[in-house]
This record gives C-alpha cells, structure tokens and sequence, in this order.
C-alpha cells in the first residue's frame, strides 16, 4: 500500500487579519540551517507592504483605544496559544536555527514568556514613564506616554522567534500597530506566530506579518507618510541599509530605533519597557485646578 | 469578442421617430418595453472583465486627473452649514494648493438653500454650482413643489440641476407621468443643466435601468446619473454599463449628446479609473470629457489626491496630509 501524501503546509503572508498569498505571486525557498530545502514561503512586495500599512493604520483606533488592562489580558492570550503550540514552534526554530533541541526549546519558552513580560507591562507604562510635574501656576500638570501609531519593523535576522516577539511585542503592548519585515532566511516560525495571533483575540491588522527581504520592503516601508515609526533592529549588520532607511524616515520625522552594530542576545530580559518607550509620544495635559 | 456583451444595440431604425414614441401613454409604454432586453449576466460579465485592465504609469496618472476634473464634490447632509460649503468650495477650486497642476474639480453640489453660499465661493473660478432638486433624495411632493424647488436653487444660481425621478410612478408603469415631470424640470431650468437622478438601486432591473435611461433623455436630460446616494444600493458597474449603452445608442439615433454621473459608494481611485475604463469601451473615448462623465462623490477626492501625491513622489501618502472633510 502507497504511504500517505504528504500535506505540505503554504506559507502565507498575515494582513489585517487574514492569510494572503503575495499579491505579486512570487514565493522564494526557505532552506533549513543546513541548507536542505525545507518550504516555499511568499516573498512580499511593495504593494503588500502598501496593503499592510493600510491595514496597520485602520485597526490603530480601536486597539489603542483599547484600555491598558484589555490589551495586557489579550497579549497574555497570545502566550497561553503559544504554549499549546510549543512543540511545533520548537521544531520549526530548531530547523530554521539549528543549534540543538535544548537551545531552541529555550528560545521558545523565552519568547512566549516574553510575550507575558510585556503584556504586564501594558498597565504599568503610564505609572513608570509618566509623570506629574510641578509648574509654577494653579495647574495640574502630568505627562503620559502615548502610543506613536502605525510602527514598521525590521524583525532580527538570526533570531526567528524569540527576536521577532521580543520586536513585536514592545511596540504592540502600548497600543502601537506593526507591520513587521520577518528575518528574509529563517521566516516560517512568524508565519506560525501568525496563525497564533490570528486564533487570539489580538484583533486583524494590529499585527502585519511580511515574509520577504528587508532591502526589498525596508525603503517602501521608511518612506511611506503614514508609517509613524521604524524599528531597525533587523538591519543590525547591514550599515548602508541602515543609514539609507534612517534618511528616508526623516522625510515625515518618523520615530527611528535605530539598527545594534550586531543582532543582540534575545534571551537575556530585557532592563526594562526602554523598546516600549521607543515607540511612545509624551502627552502632557495642562489642567486648572478649579476652586 | 463583440465590442459589448450585452448589447443587441439599439439600432436608429428600431426606434424610429422618438418624437412619435412619446407622443402618447401607450406609444411610450410600447417604446420603452420595445428596447432590447439586457443579459444581465453578460453586463456583469462585461464590467466584471473590463475591471481587470491594469492602468499604469503615464495613462494612470492621466486618469488620476481626469478623476479630480470630473468630480462633482459632493455635500448633502443634514448638518451642513455655510462654512462647510465654503470650505468645500476651496478645495474645489483649487483641490491640492500645494500642486497647481492639479485641476479643479468639475462642480461643487450642494442643497438648494446652499446654492448662493457656493456661488459666491467659486466665483472668478471654473467649478460649476450643481443643486439637488425636486423633493431629493425621496422625490415624493406634488409638481408644484417640485418646481418650486428647482426655481430656488436656478434663481439663487445653480449652473446645474439634479433632480430626481418619480420611482413609485416608474415602478408603477406610470411612465408618461415620469416623462411630463422631467419636461416640466426641465424647462423650470432654463439654462441650468439637467441632471436626471434615476436612483437604479430602486429600480430593481438592468431592464429598468435600460428603460428609465432612454425615458430620462427623452425627457430632455443632458446627463443621466446613477444614484442619490442616500439609496442602501449605490452605483455599481453593471448599471452604469447599462447607462454608457443607452446614451451612446441615443447619441446615435438622435444626434444628441447626454452625459453619465456616477454617484454615491465610489470611494478609492482604483474604483473610479474602472469607471473610465467602461466609460472608454462603452460609450467611446469622446465621452472622456467632464463635461460628459462626472463622479458624484466626496471621500473620493482625498483618495485621488493622494495617489496623485505617490506618483509625483514615490512616497506612500498619508490621510494626515489632505482635509478632513
């Protein structure tokens, strides 16, 4: 008897709350850590880029509109999903990195804890970046940091998952949207990320997922006037990219982190909300104080 | 492929003497009812196949233009007051100040209270004053008051009037009912130009549509529009097909030129620049002018505006960058 047909999975873009395939129909191979072919993944194009931006920018509203305790309860969903998937996430991590079993397990178990790192600090962002300041007339004075809006965001290029949450979910957890540039060589464990966020309760279009290159998206995503800030982790190596994509961000004055001279250990936790607070506006109020 | 998939063209002979055809109640009925029938399958098939044209580049930025310089701007709400229109008016005349390749928008349309706010805010300009009239959106008021309501907007100056049809008396068969009121509109115009509003998202059929096209121009209609806008169902593709057939059939048989306006639920440039496609296989490339297609819209300026912005920059444009309105 003829064995089983394989059911190979197709990896999908995620954009505003679905799975498109690249709207220019290119997909490129995605080769495991020892070079053997492991998937097709879909190779996004400027005008998926385009497609994610407007996505990013409809769902902002009603996510940050969202209370601080809402979204921390949402986020924290996001890592129980990610727990009932570990094993698959695991796999995929150990295929895409390589490196053994034991060091892709803790890989995952970081990143879903990341995610349970940031979700706390949802409602405690206010507390810690903001402030009440003494001004020199009868008013109450306090500042609050604010979410910047619509952020693109080079994901890291080694680490596949661990450094995608540990991008992602700091710009999210404030109210932020991402449209996210996933690492060009190792991207199947964001599409699986995808799927995670698409079955939780983190609405369609507060996370856009990109599987393609970042020289390619990158400049699109840096000159575009509806993108408030970009994140440039995952040009951490590549100086001319970096410095190109710093230069195009000016054009609207967008928020730029900027690019590590190297990809930064994931697994350490991280010193506190300094990625939360990149993506942050200080608002201060200026109130009379009334009789 | 033939050059419509819907049409057994209305040949000149079929309709003979348009004059005879509306002379009397029965002649009317067996006119409109004598058109062709439409294949409603074949006219979304049509306007479904011609959506797939891809425009680019110089032919593209062509279109975006000829967008803002068909397009009525559009106001109709309940709440709108005079600085609304005025600064709708400004952005008709000049819609992108920082551009002055950019054209004027074809029209503003307003209320008929309104109508003297905006002629003083176009003044000096190219942009047209059109009114709604006629008891609009519903159309339901005796001819007097229907009339009254156009000699307002004509008196305080609109340059055009768009009135709608009497749907319950079209739906009913009444049709020389509808055909004497649009004469009556008509020659309460004067100069102004007549808009016909047949309202298809009420009118059920491409039939109807076929027929209250043919029964509007007869009545003496300079363009025939789609939609108030205010209708569940707004223009679509299909039924401005419908339209495109009838008045090129018209202009055939008659010598008289009628134009189309598209009106209510067109909101992005990729929509519009499908119209001019349709326009362009159906009708022909002479009507390719505004002052033979207009779109009725509002949001849909901001949209053009900022593809406009793209292709002069490559930079993705931003709804912060153009008005809120």
């Amino acid at each position: 008897m003829a064995g089983r047909l394989d059911v190979r999975k197709t990896y999908k873009l995620y954009i505003g709350g679905a799975f498109p395939r690249s709207e220019s129909g290119r997909s490129y191979a995605v080769a495991d850590s020892r070079g053997r072919f492991l998937a097709n993944a879909s190779h996004a194009s400027r005008k998926d880029a385009r497609d994610a931006v407007v996505a990013a920018r409809k769902a902002f509203d009603g996510w940050s509109g969202a209370t601080a305790y809402n979204r921390g309860q949402v986020l924290y969903r996001v890592a129980e999903l990610m727990e009932g998937r570990r094993d698959q996430f695991v796999e995929e991590v150990l295929a895409a990195e390589g490196g053994g079993r034991a060091k892709a397990t803790a890989a995952v178990d970081a990143a879903i804890d990341r995610w349970v790192w940031y979700a706390g600090w949802t409602d405690k962002v206010a507390q810690v970046a903001g402030s009440a300041n003494p001004v020199a007339g009868p008013y109450f004075n306090f500042s609050t940091p604010e979410p910047t809006g619509v952020v693109a965001a080079l994901a890291p290029q080694s680490s596949s998952l661990l450094g995608l949450v540990s991008v992602v979910a700091p710009i999210v957890c404030v109210g932020n949207t991402v449209v996210v540039v996933t690492s060009a060589d190792r991207p199947l464990p964001a599409v699986t990320l995808s799927e995670v966020l698409a079955t939780s309760d983190v609405p369609g279009g507060v996370v856009n997922v990109l599987t393609g290159h970042a020289a390619e998206l990158g400049p699109w995503l840096a000159d575009h006037l509806d993108v408030n800030a970009i994140d440039l982790t995952g040009a951490a190596g590549d100086t001319d990219l970096a410095v190109d994509l710093e230069v195009r961000a000016a054009e609207n004055t967008k928020r730029v982190l900027r690019s590590p001279a190297a990809e930064p250990d994931w697994t350490a936790t991280p010193d506190g909300p300094r990625r939360i607070l990149a993506f942050c506006e200080t608002k201060t109020v200026w109130h009379p104080m009334g009789v | 492929m033939s050059s419509s998939a819907v049409a057994p063209f209305v040949a000149p002979d079929a309709i003979g003497d348009l004059a005879a055809a509306t002379a009397s109640d029965s002649a009317l009925r067996r006119f409109l009812h004598g058109l062709p029938g439409v294949d409603q399958v074949g006219a979304e098939a049509r306007a479904a196949g011609l959506a797939t044209r891809s425009i680019k580049k110089d032919a593209k930025r062509w279109a975006l233009d000829m967008i803002v310089a068909m397009t009525d701007l559009t106001t109709l709400e309940g709440a709108d007051t005079p600085g609304k229109v005025r600064a709708m008016s400004a952005k008709a005349v000049q819609p992108e100040p920082g551009d002055p390749t950019c054209p004027s928008v074809a029209a503003v349309c307003v209320y008929p209270d309104l109508v003297a706010v905006a002629k003083r805010a176009v003044a000096g300009s190219s942009v047209a004053v059109a009114s709604v009239a006629t008891a609009f959106p519903s159309g339901r008021a005796s001819l007097e008051v229907k009339l009254a309501d156009v000699a307002s907007a004509v008196d305080a100056g609109a340059d055009e009037v768009d009135m709608v049809i009497d749907r319950g008396a079209f739906l009913a068969g009444r049709y020389s009912v509808v055909l004497e009121e649009i004469r009556a509109v008509k020659q309460a115009c004067g100069r102004a130009h007549l808009k016909v509003i047949l309202e298809t998202g009420e009118l059920a059929t491409l039939d109807n549509v076929r027929r209250a096209s043919w029964l509007a121009m007869a009545g003496g209609a300079d363009f025939i529009k789609t939609s108030t806008g205010k209708a569940a169902q707004s223009a679509t593709p299909p039924v401005t097909l419908v339209m495109l057939e009838a008045v090129r059939d018209f202009a055939e048989a008659t010598g008289t030129v009628v134009g189309v306006k598209v009106a209510g639920g067109i909101r992005t440039s990729k929509e519009a620049v499908r119209y001019l496609v349709l326009v362009h296989e159906t009708a022909g490339v002479e009507w390719l002018r505004p002052d033979r297609f207009r779109f009725g819209a509002s949001s849909l300026l901001n949209d053009v505006l900022m593809q406009r912005a793209f292709q002069r920059t490559g930079r993705y444009h931003s709804a912060d960058r153009v008005t809120l309105d």
